[in-house]
């Protein structure tokens, strides 16, 4: 999946991958896709929550060698 | 704009392990765009004395209660097994080993999302606290009927 910015949350644990998403959201344009890259396994139920929460879209998860890439578009 | 979803959160405890609690809930709902309002009271006060400086009380016995209880974030001590203070080290340690944020920074963090941090004025009085005890964050200090009217327009209500 293509990103128009990512978020590096590596090593990071709840609630900073979540915090450090809201707060970098508010750089996208609307439509615009931020991919989140962090290896905190809550980050699979978390950010599906935020996403509905908030009313972005949570685009999917890619796991791979230990890393989840959160693919999330802004909202219009 | 469309009205947020409210959160209320009664802190009365004092511990470490709470106050942390506490602040991970209040900043992740900020996250989620919700309105969240933060009621401190009783030893929850201690979360948000200021660290530094003197508090100044009248009477003997609010003099002894304040030296004995000074509270402020750095010391705040774990529900359990603090073990005279190496408890309470140990786990900061270990929260520093996986790059936790420290309670202070959740607080900062908090206030700069919106949270409300409020303080109980009755707790305040019986403990002889006077409005300068407190850090910056904290916006204003209210009684039981402001918590309640909070409360009673939040969708989600929790005593910690």
């Amino acid at each position: 999946m293509k990103a128009d910015k990512t978020l590096d949350c590596m090593g990071l644990y709840c609630p900073m991958p979540i915090f450090k998403t809201a707060q970098k959201m508010k750089e996208l344009k609307a439509g615009e896709v931020l991919e989140i890259v962090a290896d905190d396994k809550g980050i699979k139920k978390d950010m599906p929550a935020w996403c509905s929460s908030t009313g972005n879209e949570c685009l999917g998860l890619e796991e791979k060698d230990g890393e989840f890439h959160v693919f999330v578009k802004k909202k219009p | 704009m469309a009205d947020k979803e409210k959160l209320t959160l009664v802190v009365f405890s004092g511990d470490f392990d709470k106050a942390l609690a506490a602040f991970i809930i209040a900043t992740t709902a900020a996250s989620m765009d919700m309105e969240v309002t933060m009621f401190f009271t009783f030893w929850g006060l201690n979360i948000v004395k200021k660290n530094e400086g003197k508090i100044k009380s009248k009477g003997i016995l609010r003099k002894m209660l304040n030296t004995i209880n000074r509270g402020g974030t750095k010391r705040l001590t774990l529900s359990k097994f603090n073990m005279m203070g190496a408890g309470t080290w140990m786990m900061k340690q270990l929260m520093k080993d996986i790059k936790h944020p420290t309670i202070d920074e959740l607080i900062t963090m908090a206030h700069d999302m919106g949270v409300k941090m409020i303080a109980c004025t009755t707790s305040c009085g019986v403990m002889g606290l006077p409005e300068d005890s407190f850090r910056t964050e904290v916006e204003s200090l209210a009684g039981a009927a402001y918590f309640l009217e909070e409360a009673r327009n939040s969708k989600t209500t929790l005593f910690i």
